[in-house]
Formats: C-alpha cells, structure tokens, sequence
C-alpha cells in the first residue's frame, strides 16, 4: 500500500493524510509513504517514534499505541443521562467517546439522576434562553412615580424586600451548582439560567427603590433569619422544595399582587417580568420532586420534616417584618381613608388565603394529602419566601 | 536515606512537570509492591556525582551524565549499569539547518558562518552538531562562528528553550544556520517557530540514543531487576500509566542499551568536555 502526500510535508498537516489511512489498517502492517518535501524522512522517523509506530526510511509499520489509549473508553448516551455519573468522567461532554483515566472530578457529589432531574428540564431551559428580557429594553424607567411620599417609600420598603429574597434565591442555586455532575448539564444551563433571572430581579428592584433617590427601607431580622435558612439546607431536592415550591410558589402570589396594586407602572411592570420568570422557576422545583418522589415515596416524609424543621427553627422569630405587611397594605388602599385602608388590609387578607391555598395546591401535586398539605403549608415561614 | 527505601531515583528538574511525572511513577511503583522514592536535582553534573557517591542508586540520565557517569565509575573501579529508556530515546537524530530561501545547500557552504546551537552542555543542538562540522573540516571559532544559548545550562538540553533560541535566530536572520534536534526541527514547524518549508536540512548527524537509567554503585540489585521488571511491563493501555508517559514523552519503556553512545563519547573526547576519569574539563562550563 502507498499513500502519495505530493508536496505536502509532515509539518503542513500530511500527517492527516497517513493518520487517516492507519486508521484502516491493523498493528505490524506497512505502508510506503511517497511525496516531494525535503524533509518527508525526516519528519517521518520522527513523528512515528512518537506515536508509537516504526520508520523504515519512507516505510511506516504501524504500531499499537492509538488502539491502547482508546481500547477502554467508554460512551454514555448522548440523550439519555445514565443513572449515576462517575468521577472519573470529569468534565467530558456526554455521548463522546472518554479515555479512562485522568484526574476526578472532586467535590461534585450531586452525581445520581434521581437527586436531580426532571424530564421538563431541556425544555425550561429552552423557554428559558428565549424568554430572558433586558432591563432596560423591557422597562421604561423614564415614567413617573407616585408623588406621595408615603406611597412612594412603601414601594421602597417592598423592593428593599423584594431585593433581600432574591439574593437568597440567587445564592441557593448558585451553592448547588458547583456540587452538581456536568454530566447532567440540562440542569446546570437551567439553573445557571435561574440564577441570571435572579441577576436580573435584584437589578430591577434596586434601580425602582433608588428611582425616587430616597433611602433604601429596613431589614428586619426575622425576614434575614427566615431567609438564612433556605442557605443552610444541604439536600439539593429538599432545597428545591423549600425555595421553589414553597418561596417561590408564594411569591408568585404576591408579585401579582404587587403588579395589580402598583401605584406606579414602573413597579407594575418589573413585577410582572419577575412573576413570569419565578413560574419557571416553580415549575422546575415542583417537576423533579415530581419525578424524585415516585421513585422514591419516602422522599416525602423527609420533605415533611425538612419543613417542619424550619418551622422550629424559626419558632422564636415574628416571621415577615411589620413594614412590609405595612407596605403591602398601603399599595392595596391606594389612599389613606379609613374605608381605602380597611379594604386594603382586607385585601392583604385575601393575598395570604391565596397563597396558602397555592402552596397546598402543589404540596397535593407532590402526593401529599389534604390535611398533610394544609398542616405543611400552615408551617411555612410567615416571611412569604 | 536510601538504606530505608530499597530504590531511591534521581532525576533532574529541568521543567516543573518532572514532579508530576516522577510523583506518579513512585505511586505506581508502590502500588505494584515496590517502595521508591525520588530527588530532584538542579543540575545534570550533581545527580551524577550523587549516583556515583552512592546517595541515590539510580539516575534518569541524560546521554552526557550516561558517559561522565561511567567515566567517573571506570576510573573508580566500578561499573555504572544500563537500566531502560524510553522507546523515544532511540535512534535519533540531531540537523543542522539553515534557511530555505538561501543559498547555503552543505556544510562546506557553512564556512565564515555564525551558527547558533542549543547551550554548551545540549549533546543534541551543540556538542554532536558540532562534532560533524568538525568532521567535515570546520573549526569552531576558526571556520565558523557559534552562537551559543545560555538557557539551561547543567540540564543538558532538556530546557528546550535554547534550541527554540536557535531558531528564531534563524528564522530572524541573526544566524545562517542552527543546531537542532530532528525531533525538534518538526516540532517548530508545527508550532509555527520555523514556518512551514522556510528551512532547509543541509547536515544530519547518525543516529543517537538519548536518555538512560542507569544505576549506581549502592544500588541493591534485586531491587533494581525488580524495578526494571516493573517499568518494561508498564502498559500505555493502563490509564493509570498512560498519562505518564505522554508526559514523559514515550509510549514504551526499553532496555537500556550502551549502543547509541558512541558518537557522543568521541564527540566529548574531541570537545574536551569530560575527561575519562570523568572531570568536567569544558571550559566555561558552569552548570
């Protein structure tokens, strides 16, 4: 057998043309190799000592060294996740062919299907990347704001809550993340997603606090104590239930609210492109302890638990701060007469059945009872998130 | 210390990777039964007087601390023992080239020309090179001009940074001509240091062999048959092996072999590098 590289040399890429033939032929067998650079010999000698094949002036006779690296590489499904990921498949693509060996992956023990999928992942993504807006194309900043001042600081007291929750939201995913196998890349790209969206939510809540240029509101300690807590929980799926179905399952409840009683439409707007990106976040959490929970039924009496914990840890604080139920109350009145505010504390009433009856709605999804459902949700932090 | 351990190897750190290599190897012995150790050492010419005082009982040599080892052996009365190499270690080949678009075509043309080779040490890009000028009639610093590196000097060549040196002195028309191993000179093609079809190879030295293991006087011998037992029977198809070599830059080890030396003993007779008691005799060499 021959192969002609012309005037091609080994240093323009001909190895190519002999690596493309080696491929097809099996160990100890020869082929001539015939071209016009100068230095085909040369070049020849060298490049075969160092991959493992044998040079007889132009003669090549090929070794085994190509087959022996890649004899016990594996391929997992490019589609389909497997089960488990291992360590030592590190940072490879899934569905390529992987060489054994090399170093493991440390730190990424969040490495079994069932601890993290969901089968609606690639398609939240997808709705994801397509729905992602730019805080500055999708809001105009430039609309007034409402000229009473008491109006205007319960908004800011809101979006200095608001900012408050989303940071946690933003730190919860952020703190998996790192721990999760790439292997299971749909969820990494949704949840790198999720934590963009929260990007965007405490931006948009800090440019409308600061809009008017009066000083941010309060923070209380048991909104900071409540939310410290969904940064405490280790279990990514328990986690999962506490920010997503539970946090943010409730807030979608109250960003429509929000939406509805702004007095301005700057924070009617911002509220309404949160909420949209907040369901998505709900639908996944909800969708793999769907998935996690019917193959794993016990998954529910540590769901049970985990919220029940919180609870107790968070016994001993007064739950959602004063000035935010407050505030909450002012946007619903709209105006400071006494019937205005008795229907807005009414109001703020009803928001609370709503979301309560909200979080029952999804704890029944995950195969909880009525009463199972309605004592959860009574447990869940008075801070909303 | 090497009472305590039944092998302990020397190797030289011309590049940070070394500590890898040599870290994984140990492990690997250790896995397969056999308790080793390493030092590191700064220089070609400590390692080998080490080896031969006794304080390690193998060296990963170069194919110059192979010939000054046995010289300083022979003169002791003993032997140094060739242990393995890799299977990239043999039958290379040093070249001397100048550009492609001149007018140089031998190395009769290379009379009244500067030419750069690796450092003073570098068996590959000066010390054989220089060896075939002289045997085609030229005498350095009378017939032609040298232009050497100062980049690694005591790591005989390994620090590829000298014949790289040489290149772009070609390449920038500095020099004629340059001193470069073959295996480099497609290298630096490929890497775009010497671009493609820009030189031509006017002189090729014979095939060499290059690296050794090579052991000492304290070694213990079982330990060393045992040793050399264990690297021959090392697979580039273990994964655990395999990330080693490429780093190491061989597929296979080899038994060593004393065959691919002789160029470079005559070459080091002629250059008056060692003598053959083995004392470092060059001039201006201070590794």
């Amino acid at each position: 057998m021959t192969i002609d590289l012309d005037t091609i040399g080994l240093d323009q890429g001909g190895h190519l043309i002999i690596g493309r033939v080696l491929n097809q032929m099996h160990e100890g067998e020869r082929v001539r190799i015939t071209g016009s650079d100068p230095h085909l010999e040369l070049h020849l000698r060298v490049w075969a000592r160092s991959r493992g094949h044998k040079a007889e002036g132009r003669w090549l006779i090929k070794g085994n060294v190509e087959k022996s690296r890649w004899n016990d590489a594996i391929r997992t499904s490019t589609e389909e996740p497997e089960s488990s990921a291992d360590a030592t498949w590190g940072l490879s693509a899934r569905g390529s062919l992987m060489e054994t060996g090399g170093p493991p992956l440390v730190g990424h023990d969040l490495d079994e299907k069932i601890g993290l999928w969901a089968d609606i992942a690639p398609r939240l993504y997808a709705q994801a990347v397509s729905a992602q807006w730019d805080p500055n194309e999708a809001i105009d900043w430039t609309l007034p704001t409402h000229p009473d001042h008491e109006v205007e600081d319960a908004v800011i007291q809101l979006m200095t809550y608001l900012i408050e929750n989303e940071q946690a939201a933003l730190l919860v995913p952020a703190k998996f993340i790192g721990r999760i196998h790439p292997h299971y890349r749909e969820i990494l790209q949704l949840l790198a997603i999720q934590i963009a969206d929260e990007a965007r939510h405490i931006e948009v809540f800090t440019r409308r606090a600061r809009i008017s240029g009066r000083p941010l509101g309060r923070s209380g300690v048991a909104g900071r104590a409540s939310l410290q807590t969904l940064l405490e929980e280790p279990d990514y799926s328990l986690a999962s239930l506490l920010l997503s179905v539970l946090g943010e399952g409730t807030f979608l409840n109250l960003l429509s609210f929000i939406q509805r009683h702004a007095p301005d439409a700057i924070t009617a707007r911002i509220c309404e492109l949160a909420r949209r990106d907040e369901a998505r976040h709900v639908t996944f959490g909800l969708a793999h302890l769907e998935y996690r929970v019917q193959q794993e039924p016990s998954l529910r009496t540590r769901m049970f638990s985990a919220v029940e914990q919180r609870h107790e840890s968070l016994r001993s604080t007064s739950g959602l701060s004063g000035d935010v139920f407050d505030a909450l109350v002012i946007l619903a009145a709209g105006e400071w007469t006494p019937s205005a505010v008795r229907s807005g504390w009414s109001l703020v009433q009803e928001l609370q059945k709503e979301m309560d009856e909200g979080r029952r709605r999804r704890l029944t999804r995950l195969g909880f009872s009525g009463n199972e459902a309605a004592h959860l949700s009574s447990l869940h932090t008075r801070n909303f998130m | 210390m090497s009472r305590d351990c039944p092998v302990v190897l020397g190797a030289v750190a011309y590049d940070a990777k070394v500590v890898n290599i040599w870290e994984g190897f140990r492990a690997w012995f250790h896995q397969n039964g056999l308790a080793t150790d390493f030092i590191l050492f700064s220089n070609y010419e400590r390692q080998v007087e080490a080896l031969i005082g006794g304080r390690i009982d193998v060296a990963w040599n170069s194919p110059l601390a192979w010939v000054r080892s046995s010289r300083l052996a022979r003169a002791l009365g003993f032997e140094v023992k060739p242990i393995v190499m890799r299977d990239t270690d043999r039958d290379l080949a040093s070249v001397i080239i100048a550009r492609a678009d001149g007018l140089l075509r031998s190395v009769d043309d290379l009379r009244g020309c500067t030419i750069a080779t690796g450092a003073i040490d570098s068996p590959q890009a000066t010390i054989l090179p220089v060896q075939l000028l002289k045997s085609a009639g030229l005498i350095p610093d009378l017939d032609v001009y040298l232009r050497r590196s100062s980049i690694g000097i005591g790591l005989h060549g390994d620090h590829i940074g000298g014949e790289r040196e040489a290149a772009r002195a070609l390449v920038g028309g500095s020099v004629e001509a340059a001193c470069i191993a073959d295996g480099n000179h497609l290298l630096f093609a490929q890497e775009g240091t010497l671009p493609a079809g820009s030189t031509r190879v006017i002189a090729e030295t014979p095939l060499y062999d290059h690296c050794m293991l090579t052991s000492g006087p304290a070694a213990d011998w079982s330990s060393i048959e045992r040793l050399s037992d264990l690297m021959l029977g090392m697979e580039y198809s273990d994964p655990a092996v395999r990330p080693l070599f490429d780093l190491e830059g061989l597929t296979a080890w080899v038994p060593g072999r004393t065959s691919g030396f002789g160029q470079l003993e005559a070459a080091v007779d002629s250059e008056l590098f060692y003598d053959e008691k083995g004392t470092i005799t060059a001039v201006d060499y201070r590794p």
